[in-house]
Order: structure tokens, then C-alpha cells, then sequence
């Protein structure tokens, strides 16, 4: 087991190293992409580590969260914030709306034990829906959204894309520091790693707390979990409110750097991205740790990069690479599945 | 037996008069027992006696409140308690060692012992979110498990995880577990031998000795007498749900034990003669093993003639089920199977159906049946797929068409002939009742037109007035359409009341074949491991 346990990351790496030598990528240019977006993605990726450990596999509901960031952030703007104080009145804000989101979430995933994956998926779906109806409909007729700049010309409905200009770089460049390489200047967001950090250590302190390692415990088998007097159904559903309230403010922090929103769009590949990522670094869907986390994304992110230069610098058109790249993210997350799926096979086999 | 003299010591569990409905069937007729603060008090009975229920009843496990609930009462340390939820239990002092381990293989043993119970630091974020969230005290947990498991006498190391630990040790950690709760008034031990080796059991038995001695109850749940013989200060034998007798264990031998715990079987045992049994060999089994989760079959050969009607018998688990499971293709086996003089093909339920063999599941519900469909199609299913009946005719066989008339006409002759309560053929099998669906599994197996019928459990989950109409409707397949029947039940006195012979499974091997009208004390034996006697 342990030679497959690093297969995958291997294969990604030599995918990256590849690639880079391909598309004959730059140092400076790289490097400059990846202190951004390791910044901008770990703590999406981060989100779902909860739920893995109280056994409920990959949060494909983190897409939810990331709705109810998104409205934190059409809000915080429409009101005026801008700036880290309008960033931290977005954050304030998407923590009742993610713990709303999640507690609705989470009393699915109960309904739905064993199917927490697909139904995950669905609910994103199902979400966006009511999402687009809202921001698309509502906003303007029943909502009154009294905002020129982002409405439609028609009076109501969003605009497609909001310009989140005022707080934008609110937290990376909240100390700012550019290093210079090669004559290019990298931004580096040194607050963002400071608050990347600080949630990573989170995570950890809360895998050795009594109710992490309730967590664990129902992970590994809820029946016996439920014997030893663990509320089996009330801790699945913190694990969910967590993972979405974490993945309302990592889709804020991922906004903040990206600094405009598209509308309708932002949150479509929140979940199979964050998800692809985890996976890239050999984690699976019942075990993953906080450094396959950050690992994961920046194997997952280089390739994200490389690929369309590489597909580029080989056939000629950035097309083929970025084909390939969406091919390689769902292939990790189909692989991952099909092993659990085997795995589990194989242990009902064994018992 | 043991030395710990009982007479005066305080009573810590009582229960009067505890009586349990499951829909209208009586299962436990008012059980009346007592335990007292360090004496080994052993519960002895069949599968079905109701042990398991009462065990239930004690740990308020939520199977009782959703099935209505339970009478009598319930006096845990002299204050009369009604548990809803095993919390609660655990809270009031009661521990409870499983039959199938409640452990967790990624734990490490220390992490199992202390499960749910450790011992925190008040972290930066307890004053704020509450105790839930302080830090794990590991170092506290080693010890606390050092010393449980010290008491228990295992030197295993406490930092292991416990997958790959052998079987013997989990059980030990489980008992280590329940010794580490500090209030520990009554320990139950639910069939805690039946998965060890002779030298574990041996260390087990004395472990719960010294319990024993350091003021704790203990309830011990069992079918093997020679343990109940050994450690035992009182016992009470349990059947159909009633108190047989409460025999001094000092003084009473194993086989009058074996002869209370079987009871006398039913009218009409022994009603068959010997007559089919000079017919030729239809089946014969040699070294057939059965890797079937539960009840796993490890070495058994027997051979049946024409026209028999064979028993298979033995408690849960031990591998009974396991046997025509393994024949029929539904879980992995090996060994030599010859069907009608022929070598028959293992792992093949399609080959086994068209070979003219039939099976009817105990898994009813799982295998058994379509629940979803209507009568019509759960009748006609086998028989179309593996024969090919039921279907028009068409050049190309995968695309022939059903023949619903044909289909239609046939269910309504099996609803007659068999008595199947139905609303009619398109009624959807998951609305009949557990007697009906047994009567549809059979009308299938019968569509087959088997020359052997393998029955699992023919009567499990149906009330007694379908009970006899189904062994009725099987007796008549044997009596005049000349089947052969192999028939496996947990309920002794219906395979006593029904076959020409009888095997017993004890841990996946023949334990003994006797006839319907053998003692109960070679049953109650043979059923208990022991040695056969004839």
C-alpha cells in the first residue's frame, strides 16, 4: 500500500515537470502564479478535510459554501465596505449564511447516509439553481437592489460579472511585499499565508481535540461510535456547518485575490477543484491531512498553469493543453472514487 | 463454583416480571432474575430464547423503544431505571462486553479503551465552544489504558493499533474498556468465548473471576455449559422466552444443563420413518468451504439420497446458513459438489439454477425477492432467466418478449395452490406480509421445477398460523412431486418435527448427524461443540 500511496503525487509531479520543460516556463513566471494561488485555494481545499474525518467523504457541497460567500461579497460591496474592514464585515457576514447553508446541508447528508458524495453533488446543483433564481429574478422585484453598476439594464437581476474592486487585495496585501526576480516583481501575500497558516493549525489543534477525535471515531465505524455514546447524527452534521462555513470564507479569500466575481460562474468548480486538488497528493476519500492539503494544491495549481502553455509550446494551441487539464482533474477524482469503492469491496469481503 | 461466597452481598441488577411484544408475538413471557454484586451469574438458552432481546432491554437500545417498548421492571443497584438509549446505561454503571467487537481497527488500543471517555486538557477554545473541544490528554489515556489492561492481564502494548491485533486480544481490550469505567456495577458478557481459542477462553473465564471478586456483577451469556459449569455461582436457563429453571450450577450436570436449554421437541418428532433414505445419492458434498461473512463454512461433506428431507441445524454463526449459500453460487466456495452423478460448478448460481437445484434464501428481503416488483414477476424470474420459460417466441434469445398471459396464468395457479393473501398477481411483494413473501419465494422456487430444494430459515420472521402452512406446502413438494428437500433452520424442534436427519453445525464443520428422535442431550451437545455421544 505504501508505493501507491505516493503514486499519484509522483505521476502529477512528473506531469508539472513536464510540462514546465514543454512550455520552457520560467522560474520567475511560475513561481510568481504559485505564491498567488497557493494564497487564493488552500483554504477551499482545507474545507474539506473535516467532513473526511467524520467519515463523510469529499464534501462536493462546499460549492454551497461557496455560494454563501459569494453573497457575502455582492453584499459587503453593494453596501459600500471596502478595503480589509468591508473584507472582514464580508467574512462576518458569510458565517450565519454558510451556517444556515450547512446546517441544511448536513441534514440531507443525514438523510442520505452512505450516499453523502452524490447527494453533495446534487444539492450543488439543485443550490445553484435557487442561487441563479434569486440573483437573477429576485434581486430587483421582490428584493429592492437600488444599484446601477450591478444590475441589468433591465432594472433587475445581477450582472454577469461584479466588479469586487474594493476589496480586493484587501487581505494579500494587507502587508505588502513584492520580491523581484529575474526583473519580474512577484507579489507575494504574505497575510494570506499568515491566515492559510492559521488555519492549517486550526485543523490540527482541532484533530487533537475530544471532538475531533469523536470525529475519527465515527469515521472509522459510526455503529460502534454510536455504542461508545458519540451523538453520531449531531456531530456529521457540525462536520458539515464547518466545511461549508470554511469554504464561504475560502471562496472570499480566493474573490479578494481574483478581485471581480462572475456571477453566475464563481462557484460552478469551487467543489471539483478543491476536490482534484486534495486528491492529486494521494489523499483519499477517508483519509487526507492538513499537508496533502497544501501539497495538493500546489501540485494541482502547477499543472493548472503549465498545461494550456504546454499544450501550446506542443500542438500549437493552448486548447489542447487546457483539454488536457480538465481531463487530468476528473480523472483523479474518478480514480479516487473507484479505488473507495474497491477498497470497500474489498473489506466487506475481508470481515 | 468460584470462591466468592455471595450470600449477603447487595443485589445489583433485578428485573421482574419483563415481558417484550415484537407486533404481537411474545417473545420474552415475563423474566425474572437477579444478580448480585460479585457473582457470576450465567444466562444460558437457544438461539431465539430471547437473550438477545432481553440484552437489549438492559442496554436501552433504541430497537425497543421503536418496537413499543417493554413491561415489567428493570432495578439497577436498587433504583428502578428504563434506559432509552445505551447512554444512559453506560452513565448508570453498566458495561457490556459484545459478541462481535465494538472496536475500532484505526484506533490505536489505548484510543479504544478510552473511546468518548478521555481524559482533556481545557484548551484556548473550551471557555468558548465548551469541553468538546479541549485537547486530547494522551499521556493520560496510556496510562489509564496501561492500568485497564494490566487488571484484565494483557501485556499488550497500549500504542498499537488495533487492526491487525489478534481476534483473542480485541476481546480482551474490550473487557479492558469496560474495566476502565470507574462506576462499573454490572458487566454483561454477550457469548464473549465463541470466537476464542480454548487457552483464551481459559484466560477470560479467570479474568472475570477476579471481576468478579472486586464487587462487580456479572451477567454471563452463553451456550457452552462446560464455562457455565466452571465460573458460574448461579444461572438461569431461558426458552421461548421464559424462565425454565434457575439450577444450582454446582450441582447440576452438563447434559441435564443441555436437556433444559433444548426442551422437549414438538409433537410429531420423529413422525417420518427412515423410508426415503434408501433412495440414491442425489447430492453429495466433500470438503465444501464457504467464505460467507457470519457464518462461514470451514470443512463439511454429507451426502443426500432421493426423496430425503435433511436437516441442517446449529446456533447463529456457526455456519449453517453458510452451507446452501455456498452450493447455490451466493458467496465464494471450494470443495467437490456432485449433483445427480455429475460435478456441479461452484460460484455459478445461474449453472446451479439450470442444473435443477432451487434455492430459498433467509435473506428474504436482500436476495430473496424484488420487493418493488409485483407477485407475478418474483414468481416467473428465476425460471424465465435460468430457463428461459415465460418468454415468446423470437429468433434472437436475448430479445424474446415476455409472455405476460403465460406469466399471469401461472401466478394465479401458485396464488391458489399455495394460499398466497393477496390483492392479486400485480400486488408489489413488499405489501405481503412475512408469511406471503415466503410463500412467493417458494412459488418461485417451485416455477423451477427443482429436483433439490434448498430451504434457509423457511420460517424466520413469520407468525406461527403461516409457519405451519409453509412447512405444510414444503412437506407436500417432498411427499408428492418427490423433491428433495435440504432444509436449514435455527429452530431446533421444527427440523425435529420435519426431517429424516439432522446435521448440526458447530464452527463450520459437522458436528454430529442424529435422527429427529435423538436425545435432547445429544442436541443441546452437539450444538455446544461438545462430543456426540452417538
Amino acid at each position: 500500500m505504501r508505493s501507491s500511496r505516493y503514486a499519484v503525487p509522483l505521476l502529477f509531479l512528473a506531469l508539472c515537470l513536464f510540462g514546465i520543460w514543454a512550455a520552457k516556463i520560467t522560474p520567475a513566471f511560475l513561481l510568481g502564479e504559485m505564491l498567488v494561488r497557493l494564497g487564493r485555494n488552500s483554504i477551499l481545499v482545507l474545507s474539506l478535510l473535516i467532513p473526511i474525518l467524520a467519515g463523510l467523504g469529499l464534501n462536493f457541497g462546499i460549492v454551497i459554501g461557496a455560494m454563501a460567500g459569494q453573497v457575502a461579497a455582492i453584499l459587503a460591496v453593494h453596501w459600500g465596505f471596502s478595503g480589509i474592514g468591508g473584507f472582514a464585515f464580508a467574512m462576518l457576514l458569510a458565517t450565519p449564511v454558510g451556517i444556515v447553508f450547512g446546517w441544511l446541508t448536513g441534514s440531507l447528508f443525514n438523510r442520505a447516509k452512505g450516499r453523502e458524495m452524490v447527494t453533495g453533488l446534487i444539492a450543488g446543483f439543485f443550490a445553484n439553481g435557487i442561487y441563479q433564481l434569486f440573483f437573477l429574478f429576485a434581486i430587483g422585484t421582490i428584493i429592492p437592489f437600488d444599484n446601477p453598476g450591478m444590475v441589468l439594464p433591465q432594472g433587475f437581476g445581477l450582472r454577469n460579472t461584479v466588479d469586487l474592486t474594493p476589496i480586493q487585495y484587501a487581505v494579500d496585501d494587507l502587508i505588502r511585499f513584492r520580491w523581484n526576480m529575474e526583473g519580474t516583481s512577484l507579489r507575494v501575500p504574505i497575510a494570506s499565508y499568515v491566515v492559510v497558516g492559521f488555519f492549517c493549525w486550526l485543523t490540527l489543534f482541532f484533530f487533537r481535540t475530544r471532538m475531533g477525535q469523536q470525529f475519527r471515531a465515527m469515521g472509522q465505524d459510526p455503529h460502534v461510535a454510536e455504542i461508545a455514546g458519540i451523538p453520531v447524527e449531531r456531530n456529521r452534521l457540525l462536520a458539515t456547518i464547518l466545511s461549508t462555513v470554511l469554504a464561504a470564507w475560502g471562496q472570499l479569500f480566493f474573490l479578494q485575490n481574483i478581485g471581480t466575481l462572475n456571477t453566475y460562474n464563481s462557484h460552478e468548480q469551487v467543489g471539483m477543484f478543491a476536490i482534484a486538488a486534495l486528491l492529486v497528493s494521494g489523499a483519499t476519500v477517508s483519509k487526507a491531512t492538513v499537508g496533502q492539503a497544501i501539497l495538493g494544491t500546489l501540485l494541482f495549481h502547477t499543472l493548472f498553469v503549465v498545461s494550456p502553455l504546454a499544450g501550446k509550446a506542443l500542438a500549437g494551441d493552448a486548447q489542447t493543453g487546457e483539454y488536457f487539464r480538465v481531463f487530468v482533474a476528473y480523472a483523479v477524482i474518478t480514480m479516487a472514487l473507484v479505488l473507495h469503492a474497491w477498497q470497500a469491496v474489498r473489506r466487506a469481503r475481508a470481515a | 463454583m468460584s470462591a466468592t461466597s455471595t450470600t449477603s452481598a447487595r443485589t445489583v441488577l433485578e428485573l421482574r416480571n419483563v415481558t417484550k411484544e415484537y407486533e404481537g408475538n411474545r417473545v420474552l413471557k415475563g423474566v425474572s432474575l437477579s444478580v448480585k454484586a460479585g457473582e457470576i451469574h450465567a444466562l444460558v438458552g437457544e438461539n431465539g430464547a430471547g437473550k438477545s432481546t432481553l440484552m437489549n432491554i438492559l442496554f436501552g437500545m433504541p430497537v425497543i423503544q421503536e418496537t413499543g417498548g417493554y413491561g415489567g421492571d428493570v432495578i439497577l443497584d436498587g433504583a428502578p431505571v428504563r434506559f432509552t438509549a445505551p447512554v444512559q446505561a453506560m452513565d448508570a454503571g453498566m458495561g457490556m462486553v459484545h459478541q462481535e467487537f465494538m472496536l475500532l481497527p484505526g484506533f490505536r488500543v489505548a484510543e479504544n479503551i478510552k473511546l468518548n471517555r478521555e481524559p482533556t486538557h481545557r484548551s484556548f477554545l473550551s471557555p468558548i465552544f465548551g469541553r468538546r473541544l479541549d485537547t486530547i490528554d494522551e499521556k493520560t489515556i496510556r496510562s489509564d489504558a496501561r492500568r485497564a489492561l494490566d487488571r484484565v492481564g494483557m501485556d499488550v502494548d497500549e500504542w498499537l493499533p488495533v487492526a491487525g491485533l489478534p481476534v483473542g486480544h480485541m476481546q480482551f481490550i474490550e473487557i479492558a474498556r469496560e474495566v476502565d469505567k470507574s462506576n462499573l456495577k454490572l458487566l454483561i458478557f454477550d457469548e464473549p468465548t465463541a470466537v476464542l481459542t480454548e487457552s483464551e477462553a481459559e484466560r477470560l473465564l479467570e479474568a472475570m473471576r477476579v471481576f468478579a471478586s472486586s464487587g462487580v456483577g456479572i451477567l454471563f451469556i452463553t451456550h457452552r455449559l462446560d464455562e457455565v459449569k466452571a465460573v458460574a455461582d448461579r444461572m438461569t436457563v431461558l426458552r421461548d422466552g421464559e424462565v425454565v429453571e434457575s439450577p444450582d450450577p454446582a450441582t447440576t450436570s452438563v447434559v441435564h444443563m443441555a436437556e433444559l436449554m433444548v426442551g422437549r421437541p414438538a409433537s410429531g418428532a420423529a413422525r417420518r420413518a427412515m423410508e426415503g433414505a434408501g433412495g440414491d445419492v442425489v447430492l453429495s458434498v466433500e470438503h465444501l468451504h464457504v467464505a460467507m461473512p457470519g457464518e462461514p463454512v470451514e470443512d463439511v461433506s454429507f451426502t443426500v439420497r432421493r426423496g430425503e428431507i435433511l436437516g441442517i441445524g446449529g446456533l447463529a454463526g456457526q455456519g449453517k446458513l453458510g452451507i446452501a449459500n455456498g452450493i447455490m453460487g451466493l458467496h465464494t466456495a471450494s470443495g467437490s459438489v456432485v449433483l445427480e452423478g455429475e460435478p456441479f460448478a461452484l460460484n455459478d448460481a445461474r449453472a446451479a439454477l439450470v442444473r435443477g437445484a432451487a434455492f430459498v434464501s433467509e435473506d428474504r428481503r436482500g436476495v430473496g425477492l424484488l420487493v418493488e416488483e409485483n407477485i407475478e414477476l418474483n414468481i416467473a424470474l428465476s425460471a424465465l432467466e435460468a430457463q428461459g420459460m415465460f418468454l415468446k417466441p423470437f429468433p434472437v434469445p436475448a430479445l424474446r418478449p415476455l409472455d405476460g398471459r403465460a406469466m399471469r396464468s401461472h401466478a394465479d395457479a401458485m396464488i391458489r395452490r399455495l394460499d398466497i393473501r393477496t390483492t392479486g398477481p400485480r400486488q408489489e411483494v413488499r405489501r405481503l406480509s412475512g408469511g406471503n413473501q415466503q410463500k412467493v419465494c417458494i412459488a418461485r422456487a417451485m416455477t423451477l421445477k427443482p429436483r433439490l430444494l434448498f430451504v434457509n430459515e423457511p420460517t424466520r420472521g413469520i407468525d406461527v398460523g403461516a409457519k405451519e402452512r409453509v412447512l405444510e406446502i414444503l412437506a407436500s413438494l417432498n411427499r408428492d412431486e418427490g423433491v428433495t428437500l435440504v432444509v436449514t433452520s435455527s429452530e431446533l424442534a421444527e427440523l425435529r418435527a420435519f426431517c429424516d436427519r439432522i446435521l448440526i453445525i458447530y464452527k463450520g464443520r459437522v458436528a454430529a448427524a442424529l435422527a429427529p428422535d435423538a436425545s435432547d442431550a445429544d442436541f443441546g451437545l452437539a450444538m455446544a461443540g461438545g462430543a456426540h455421544a452417538s
